[in-house]
């Protein structure tokens, strides 16, 4: 197992290295650059600019530049925000994405996941058919419907919750992006849940354990439900990554200074710093949680074995 | 040994409301069971034996319901609530599956599931089940039982988990064990181990044995009295001994009738090798990859050679595992393989796709699953033309029509079924359907993989019947492989006996049953042939 680690994170390297390859020369690609404004610099103060961070190089300089900075830990500044450098940037907002993104999914799991349950055992009667309605609509009800509608109903009419802003990370503040977050995530879940809740209580295993006169906890708990959680973690693992990375939405409509909104602001502005920052930490989050995934994949199923 | 009636079915109905409206599987049955006999419920698939003993256990699927009674020592088990019905599964009625392979909860280690249900209904602390366990273990005859308690199904053989199933059973020291077809799935050794241990453990405990199953063999070597079913009614019962000397219902005499006869004769031996593989070599790799060392290397087939000669059937025979579906796709040239193939004096071995292309219309291949094997969204004629379409491009689709016409009529079908779909049809006739496909090529060698496998006893008997008439119209080889050692014999007049990619012993079909000289082969023919009883019955 620790070998099987090991040898992953080594491979984690060249991975990385092709994804911050293709996302350099990528985003190169794209018309324009960071100081292409629509007030438009004067060109000199526009060639100074391009001068102090180096963009007057030939492209492979810059490449080879922003590679050795990199190995240092050093992303370079932002090119729109420029007091910042990117690393601060992330080290302000990651926080709080991941805290947001956190909770919403240890909801969404434990919400989903009972619904799932409960919905699996009732087949085919009422409970399951309103479950199936609820994670219906769930999934398919977006995000910037539910948030503002959140906004509106707890904010502007009962007033039980702030309308926006992150005030300072008081708890008050959290609770209507993470319901925005985790809502669809709790339909996705269910479904999964159900789904594969229903396979597992129909194995033949299943039928062994009623056979032999168990309790009907310990055919459900014990024996369909830990089978049937192995689908979840698959899908929790991708989805962890997706959320603890923020969303631009939620953290748009809420007024969260999340890092959610860094991939598509740096995309359009042509923050090439900012930009290559985002993608090495959605993919570094992204193979951390694959890994995970199959670590704990390990732990549930005693036949998934690396060695 | 017949004892007080302990467990008596009476007017037993199951219905399974389905989209097509309701299926009666059970059709008002009545069948008792006596303390410590050994009753065998017969019948063939669709017959109703199992879901007879799924719905006295309560089993039946959710869309399942049964009327009636089924009345264990005075209480019925079919009105009794959850927590009555879960005093006797598992304590007083124990039952075995078909499945071992997936009948055991793949997450937990066998100790912990042998100790729950001892817990359970017993009441012992971990240590003293864990105790129990351990000596259930013992008494199934597992090897190393203290190492076991810690192994993770997966870690074992379906034989072994198949023992596991039984001691799980067993622990509780049950009225009645219910055996629904506990060998189907195992190899013919296996099978025969598993059920002198049934007949062993029934003589040391002394509880009654309820078979499932649609193997007569285990029947005549294993049951008291015996009820045959056919599509949810009992049509037959009686003592086995008396049922197997005069049997009554037509259905009973079909059945008995059914395991394949007749011989094959060796071709002249001056016929013409067709096809002729010297020392061929299938090696696997298993694992390996970046950063994970070279993988490991498993010799499949292990320098085997065999000289096919027109009209005649080379039967190879062997275990799971034993390597003989690898040859014969090796032989075709359908996996990659060492040493020489020729066929019809051409070297398979050089040949590239290109040049294979033309010969895979004289060498064709029947699989042992009817169901998988066939395209469910391609009609039976479009299934069987297809060959054509690609092996004699030049015919008109009139003609190709005729072709199937013809072909359909030769394997026994209706031509009519050309224009239907294969979920229409049984799976005998399916297996027809893939013999069609096959023979509408007009091929030289044809290798059936397991070709009767899949199907009941009475279908079997018809399919050997007609690839071996098909045989002699075509003068066609086949080599026919098969882990069923009645079948085999009934089509080969040449066998080679394979075992862990290799060959034990090969010779003509007479020679091998009649005297076997190596032990492999012996356990392989007297557990299958052997017709000594396991059990005296009392």
């Amino acid at each position: 197992m620790f070998v099987y680690v090991i040898r992953r994170l080594l491979t984690a390297i060249p991975t990385l290295f092709v994804i911050v390859t293709l996302a350099f020369f990528l985003i190169r690609i794209a018309p324009g650059g960071p100081f292409n404004q629509e007030r438009g610099l004067s060109p000199e103060i526009k060639a100074n600019l391009e001068a102090q961070f180096g963009l007057g190089d030939p492209l492979w300089l810059q490449y080879v530049n922003y590679l050795k900075n990199l190995l240092h830990g050093n992303f370079g500044p932002s090119y729109n925000l420029p007091d910042f450098t990117v690393t601060e940037l992330f080290a302000k907002g990651l926080p709080i994405s991941i805290q947001l993104g956190f909770s919403a999914l240890a909801l969404a799991l434990f919400i989903g996941g009972i619904l799932g349950i409960v919905a699996a055992l009732n087949q085919n009667k009422a409970g399951d058919y309103s479950v199936i309605a609820l994670a219906t609509a769930g999934s398919t009800i977006p995000t910037f419907v539910i948030a503002p509608v959140i906004q509106l109903l707890f904010g502007l009419t009962w007033k039980l919750l702030p309308i926006g802003g992150w005030g300072d990370g008081a708890l008050i503040n959290k609770i209507g992006p993470i319901l925005t977050l985790s809502l669809p995530q709790i339909a996705i879940v269910a479904r999964l849940m159900r789904g594969s809740m229903i396979e597992s209580l129909r194995s033949n295993h299943i039928r062994t354990a009623r056979a032999l006169g168990l309790s009907d906890w310990s055919v459900v708990v014990k024996h369909a439900l830990r089978g049937a959680v192995l689908p979840i973690v698959s899908y929790a693992g991708p989805a962890a990554a997706a959320l603890l990375t923020g969303s631009i939405i939620v953290e748009t409509i809420f007024a969260i200074p999340g890092v959610g909104r860094y991939f598509v602001d740096a995309a359009l502005n042509r923050d090439y710093t900012l930009v290559m920052g985002t993608v090495v930490v959605i993919a570094l989050f992204t193979i951390a949680f694959n890994l995970i995934v199959d670590i704990l994949y390990a732990f549930f199923d005693p036949r998934v074995r690396y060695d | 040994m017949a004892g007080e009636t302990i467990l008596s079915v009476k007017d037993l109905r199951v219905r399974f409301r389905t989209l097509d409206g309701a299926v009666e599987a059970v059709k008002g049955i009545n069948l008792h069971v006596d303390a410590g006999e050994t009753v065998a419920v017969v019948g063939e698939s669709g017959s109703g034996k199992s879901q007879t003993m799924m719905a006295a256990m309560s089993l039946l699927a959710s869309n399942g319901e049964a009327t009636g009674a089924v009345d264990y020592r005075g209480k019925n088990l079919l009105t009794l609530g959850k927590s009555e019905l879960n005093k006797v599964r598992g304590r007083k009625i124990s039952m075995i599956f078909q499945e071992p392979m997936t009948s055991l909860d793949p997450l937990y280690t066998i100790g912990n599931q042998l100790m729950e249900p001892i817990r359970r209904h017993r009441g012992l602390d971990a240590k003293a089940a864990r105790a129990e366990a351990l000596r259930l273990l013992e008494l199934v005859k597992i090897p190393d039982p203290e190492r076991r308690l810690k192994s993770y199904p997966h870690e074992m053989s379906g034989g072994q988990r198949q023992r596991v199933m039984i001691a799980m059973a067993l622990a509780n020291d049950p009225d009645i064990l219910i055996a629904d077809e506990p060998t189907t799935a195992l190899d013919v050794t296996i099978q025969a181990q598993i059920l002198m241990l049934l007949a062993e453990l029934q003589r040391k405990l002394g509880m009654a044995i309820v078979f499932i199953t649609h193997d007569l063999g285990i029947v005549r070597r294993f049951a008291d009295r015996v009820y045959v079913m056919r599509s949810g009614e009992v049509v037959e019962e009686g003592k086995a001994d008396e049922l197997f000397a005069n049997p009554q219902h037509d259905y009973t005499k079909m059945l008995l009738a059914a395991e394949p006869t007749g011989r094959k004769a060796a071709p002249p031996d001056n016929a013409p090798i067709l096809l002729d593989g010297r020392n061929v070599e299938v090696e696997f790799k298993i694992g390996g990859g970046f950063l994970a060392g070279p993988p490991m290397l498993l010799k499949a087939v292990d320098h085997i050679s065999v000289a096919l000669k027109r009209g005649q059937t080379i039967g190879i025979v062997g275990e799971s595992g034993s390597g003989k579906s690898t040859l014969g796709r090796a032989l075709l040239r359908l996996l990659p393989s060492e040493g020489s193939i020729h066929f019809g004096g051409q070297d398979l071995s050089k040949a590239d796709k290109s040049e294979m292309r033309p010969l895979r219309r004289e060498l064709q291949l029947v699989f042992q699953d009817p169901f998988g094997s066939l395209s469910p969204r391609m009609t039976v004629g479009q299934i069987i033309t297809e060959g054509l379409l690609v092996h004699e491009p030049s015919l008109s689709g009139k003609e190709r029509d005729a072709r199937a016409v013809e072909a359909l009529r030769e394997v026994g079908l209706d031509p009519a079924a050309r224009n239907r779909y294969p979920h229409e049809f049984s799976g005998g006739q399916r297996q027809r359907i893939a013999i069609a496909r096959a023979m509408i090529l007009k091929p030289k060698v044809v290798v059936l993989d397991e070709p009767t496998s899949a199907l009941d006893r009475s279908v079997q008997k018809q399919i050997v019947e007609l690839l071996r008439k098909l045989q002699a119209d075509h003068d066609l080889s086949y080599l026919f492989i098969s882990h069923d050692l009645a079948v085999v014999r009934a089509m080969s007049d040449y066998i080679i006996v394979m075992k862990q990619g290799k060959i034990v012993e090969e010779g003509p079909t007479e020679a091998i049953f009649g005297d076997p000289r190596e032990t492999y082969t012996k356990t392989l023919m007297a557990a299958a042939i052997d017709e000594t009883k396991f059990r005296q019955s009392a």
